[in-house]
């Protein structure tokens, strides 16, 4: 026996943690309810905090401790526990305290409005082990409740960020930017800065999903906010030109075109969704009919080593996809996939235009291409990708 | 600070962690507050912790289990408490293993 060093700190998610075979399942997705008690303009997701019928259909906390023990016992580490706002339901700390004790850590998305002193003290004596990830919508109650439709909402978001603060747990604060926040995302990031608790970098979304998954009529409302691509560059820049190197660097290195293949985001295996009512997804954003497995009928496992193995194999036969998405070589920095194809068109492989249109102006911000270029009509556009990492930057015209 | 290791006795796991074995690593994993020194730190054992922590289990005397481990690894009883109480003391300090009545 000898022996010098015994215990290792590692980085949850290390790629080193694991010497040999890799777990089945890393990180599993829950949104515990589509429900919530903000309104947001650009939501995808969300139905009414008191929607019964959304409501009596979600999964019981029986349900779910169930399932959390299927995940662990699969060599689950993380667990993601958001919504709609998962602290509407009224067994969140029941769900939250099993996955914990269980040795997940817990990534819980949420606004922070219904955040009590007993939940910052769980939260305090049972650390989720990552930052709690708060969405903001406004640094004005003004502009804050223009998005969320909510009235009251800003005051209890700070609120909820004071005692998650006070009670020293750490927390990430999260921008969206939208028509009545344009122009708020620097003051936002200096405010977030300021508070106790807050970790890491405020973070905006930008480029909002459609609501294919409720058929409401609120996606045009939606597509409507969303920003262009030159709007995206011009945000992105704020900062200096880091984010277009980024985009240079980052396509140079995502490898070849897709080809056929529709599921390039994620190695197999590495992580799964489930719905508010018990259905497995490739992720969250994914409900297209033949992408869902029924967990009721089923079992984790077979989900995970079976059904979405088979999904992930999924072939595209969208010609349009093919002639266009399969060669074109910004993969990297194009948002196109199944998940934004089923919310844009209802299809696994249809090409969207607004997605294709963002990676487009990022890449003629970057060199990569002339404004008007059509990425898949460069011939070795991979080489041209990669030629240029570390390059200096052309400037777009 | 360091620990005052006492061969007689009975050391185990604490509660405050949740001890995984997920394909052959043991990973352990902060309960409380206080554990870890980030938010996002999981902690592993190299191979000699592995088997030094499956016997540390609150069953029997520190003594005992470094008398078992010198015999299975036919090394110097004082090398392998050296290992052992080494490992304990780590562990102790992270809280990971507290001393049982």
């Amino acid at each position: 026996m000898s022996a010098i060093s015994y215990v290792r700190k590692v980085v949850a998610g290390e790629a080193g943690l694991w010497k040999s075979s890799k777990p089945i399942l890393a990180r599993l997705d829950i949104e515990l309810t589509d429900r919530c008690n903000n309104n947001c303009l650009h939501c995808s997701v969300n139905l009414p905090a008191g929607d019964v019928e959304a409501r009596a259909s979600e999964w019981t906390a029986a349900r779910w401790k169930t399932l959390l023990d299927e995940a662990a016992g699969l060599g689950c580490l993380v667990v993601r526990l958001t919504g709609g706002e998962p602290l509407l339901r009224a067994d969140f700390e029941e769900i939250y305290l099993h996955a914990r004790r269980l040795g997940l850590r817990v990534m819980l998305f949420t606004n922070a409005t219904l955040v009590t002193p007993r939940l910052a003290r769980v939260l305090r004596d049972v650390p989720p082990l990552e930052a709690v990830e708060v969405s903001v919508y406004g640094l004005t109650e003004k502009s804050c409740e223009a998005v969320t439709r909510a009235r009251g909402s800003f005051a209890a978001c700070r609120r909820g960020l004071g005692l998650l603060g006070e009670n020293g747990v750490a927390f990430t604060v999260k921008g969206a930017v939208l028509p009545p926040t344009r122009g708020e995302a620097d003051g936002l990031e200096a405010w977030a800065a300021s508070l106790p608790g807050r970790t890491g970098s405020t973070s905006f979304a930008t480029l909002f999903d459609l609501r294919s998954r409720h058929g409401d009529g609120k996606s045009a409302l939606i597509a409507g906010l969303r920003m262009g691509g030159d709007e995206f560059v011009d945000f992105s820049r704020r900062r200096g030109e880091g984010a277009v190197d980024e985009w240079r660097d980052f396509c140079g290195r995502s490898g070849g075109a897709r080809g056929d293949r529709l599921f390039t985001c994620l190695p197999a295996g590495a992580s799964a969704a489930v719905d508010p009512y018990g259905r497995l997804q490739h992720c969250l954003g994914l409900r297209h009919p033949d992408a869902v497995y029924d967990l009721a009928a089923g079992s984790l496992r077979e989900a995970v080593t079976g059904f979405l193995p088979r999904l992930r194999g999924t072939r595209a036969s969208d010609p349009a996809y093919r002639e266009r998405c399969g060669r074109c070589f910004l993969k990297g920095l194009c948002e196109q996939c199944p998940a934004k194809s089923w919310a844009e068109h209802g299809t696994l492989d249809t090409p969207v235009e607004y997605f294709c249109g963002i990676a487009h102006a990022q890449a003629v911000a970057a060199g990569l291409l002339d404004r008007g270029e059509k990425a898949w009509t460069v011939r070795d556009g991979s080489k041209r990708a990669k030629g240029r990492i570390g390059s200096w930057r052309k400037r777009s015209i | 600070m360091e620990e005052k290791i006492d061969l007689s006795r009975v050391y185990g796991p604490s509660d405050d962690v949740v001890v995984r074995e997920i394909e052959g690593e043991i990973v352990i994993v902060p309960l409380t507050s206080g554990i870890g020194d980030l938010e996002d730190e999981l902690f592993t054992l190299n191979e000699t912790g592995r088997d030094i922590w499956s016997r540390i289990d609150g069953s029997r005397p520190l003594g005992a289990v470094i008398e078992d481990l010198a015999k299975d690894y036919d090394a110097p009883d004082g090398l392998v408490r050296r290992d052992v109480v080494g490992i304990l003391q780590e562990l102790l300090e992270r809280r990971m293993i507290v001393e049982r009545d």
